[in-house]
Order: C-alpha cells, then sequence, then structure tokens
C-alpha cells in the first residue's frame, strides 16, 4: 500500500516542471550579456578619426600609465544621450576618456557633440563593429576601464548614472 | 518565453521609429556570401550556430540587427583569411562566453541536459520494474 505514493512521483515531477517554467515565464532571465573580455588586454586596433578635428583612437595610446575609461557609443543611440552629463562630470573630476563611435558617419558624429558635449580626448571610428565584437562588448552605450597598463579592468553596460560617477573616479583612482 | 517574445516584438516595433538605428549600409560581408563555395558552406555553418547579441534567440544567420550583420562581416572575413570555424568560434567564446553558441560544450551547465534524458530513462525504468514486481506478488497474493 505505501508503493501507491510511487505512482504521485511523476505528477509531482511534472508539477515542479510546470512550476520552473512558470516561474521563468514570470520572470526572464538576466539578458545582458557580459564581455568575458576582462582583465585582459586591449585588443589591438587603430580607428580612424570619427569626425573632423577629433583625434583618431589606437589601442597602443591606451597603454600610456594613465588610468582611463574607454565608451562605446554611437550618435544614433538614444540612451547615449541620457549619458553625456556623467561623461561630463567624470572628465570634471579628471578623468581621461577617450570614445569608440560605433557604425557612425562624420556628421552625425559632429553633430551629436555639438548638442550634448565633447568629454572625449579621442574618438575612433568603428564603422563595422569590429572592435566592439573584439571587446566582447555587445550594444551601446558601453563603458571599459581601463588601467594605466592597457588591460581592461570592467566592463559597465548601459547608461552610467549619476550616483556611479565618484565610484567610477575612485576606482581609476586606485589603479593609479 | 514565446509570449515575452511576441510582447518583445510589439514594443520593438513601437519604438523602433523612435529608436533611430544608424544610418550606415550593411558591412561588405553581411549579405554577401565568399566566392569560394566551401568557405561560404563552412562560414554559414558556423552562422547558424552563433547566437545575435541584439536579437537574442536568433542566430546571426537569421537576424537583420546591424551587429548581426557585422558579425557575419566578422565571420566571413577570418574564414576567407583562412581561419577555421573552431579558431574562429573560439575567439568568439573568449570574448561573449558559450552564450554565443548554440552548441555549449559538456560541463557543469549543460551536463542535466545530456545526462537527463538517461537519468529520467532510469527512475521511468525503476518504476516499471516496482510495477511488474508488485503484479507477480498480487498475482500469487490472489492464487
Amino acid at each position: 500500500m505505501k508503493n501507491r505514493w510511487v505512482l504521485f512521483v511523476p505528477l509531482a515531477i511534472m508539477g515542479l516542471l510546470f512550476g520552473a517554467f512558470i516561474y521563468r515565464l514570470v520572470t526572464p532571465a538576466e539578458t545582458l550579456i557580459q564581455s568575458q573580455w576582462i582583465d585582459k588586454p586591449m585588443p589591438l586596433f587603430d580607428l580612424p578619426p570619427a569626425t573632423a578635428g577629433v583625434e583618431g583612437l589606437k589601442s597602443s595610446q591606451l597603454a600610456d600609465g594613465k588610468p582611463r575609461l574607454v565608451n562605446v557609443f554611437a550618435s544614433w543611440c538614444i540612451p547615449c544621450r541620457a549619458e553625456a552629463p556623467q561623461l561630463e562630470a567624470l572628465k570634471a573630476a579628471g578623468v581621461p576618456i577617450d570614445g569608440i563611435a560605433i557604425r557612425d558617419r562624420p556628421e552625425d558624429v559632429a553633430m551629436f557633440l555639438r548638442e550634448y558635449g565633447n568629454p572625449f580626448d579621442r574618438i575612433g571610428s568603428d564603422m563595422q563593429s569590429s572592435v566592439q565584437i573584439a571587446l566582447g562588448s555587445s550594444g551601446v552605450p558601453e563603458t571599459f576601464l581601463i588601467d594605466g597598463k592597457g588591460i581592461i579592468r570592467e566592463q559597465i553596460q548601459g547608461v552610467i548614472l549619476a550616483d556611479q560617477v565618484p565610484e567610477i573616479v575612485a576606482k581609476l583612482e586606485a589603479m593609479k | 518565453m514565446s509570449l515575452r517574445l511576441i510582447l518583445l516584438c510589439l514594443l520593438g516595433a513601437l519604438t523602433l521609429p523612435l529608436a533611430a538605428q544608424d544610418r550606415l549600409p550593411p558591412a561588405p560581408y553581411a549579405y554577401q556570401q565568399l566566392n569560394d563555395p566551401a568557405k561560404e558552406a563552412r562560414a554559414k555553418a558556423l552562422m547558424e550556430e552563433l547566437r545575435c547579441l541584439v536579437c537574442q534567440g536568433q542566430s546571426i544567420a537569421d537576424s537583420d540587427a546591424p551587429l548581426a550583420g557585422d558579425m557575419r562581416h566578422e565571420v566571413r572575413s577570418k574564414i576567407a583569411a583562412g581561419e577555421s570555424p573552431d579558431e574562429i568560434k573560439a575567439w568568439l567564446v573568449a570574448r561573449y562566453g558559450n552564450w554565443v553558441s548554440y552548441d555549449p560544450p559538456f560541463d557543469g551547465a549543460t551536463a542535466l541536459l545530456w545526462l537527463g534524458p538517461l537519468l529520467f530513462l532510469a527512475i521511468g525504468g525503476w518504476l516499471a520494474f516496482g510495477r511488474f514486481r508488485r503484479g507477480k506478488d498480487d498475482a500469487e497474493g490472489g492464487a
């Protein structure tokens, strides 16, 4: 008679599976794909200037002893506009920032800089997202913290929020 | 999952005109095949195995997202330059993790997927065995 409970085991398993499916349906999995290219050297690249009047970006320039940010952005990226004030605040705090413009046209980049300010020391133009892919980046905006030796230490996905600014300044300071 | 996808598609359709896409033409090899059919076949097989980062759930071969086009360009360029599909896959996995591949290796995270069927078969066998034996006991008891 006791063995009869065994008959309910398949039903219980089905119930558990069903519960698991419902759970995942209601609370979707994390869809941000984080870069695995962390604590690794910057991939080698040499990007032409993204627009007139601003220098292009070479990977060798990122190992000059000064920790810095590399901001992956685009003029067509709406959230990047919301990020502009935070980049300005970081620049004001003495953080060197270089940019990589993804799939962008020089005239559009120029307009973006005119409208939202230019916190960038250099901006490389990544027309075919090849440097973005080499970085393990999957969208815009993303920001990479680079130490003085050109090693990528951290990836920030999405817009940098105002309350993250002091933390980023402190992290780069600690890398000196 | 499908409900979520449908919702996402609807949302995407609503927001696309706002979230302006870039105005650049696709990368050369995004929609153009390689001249060498053997190389194109290798590239195609690999592209079907790589997951699109933007439109998650599609392969880069199926997706029209600009980043998927750029990844196809990357794959075809590397194949054309003589790299093997395994090398290219390893290069991408080093950057995006196993997530980027639809054919992840056997490891802790995928063990249940591979061993699950065997496990369930064993449980089923055990249940069936128990049932048959009970049947025999009942028959003996009845006689």
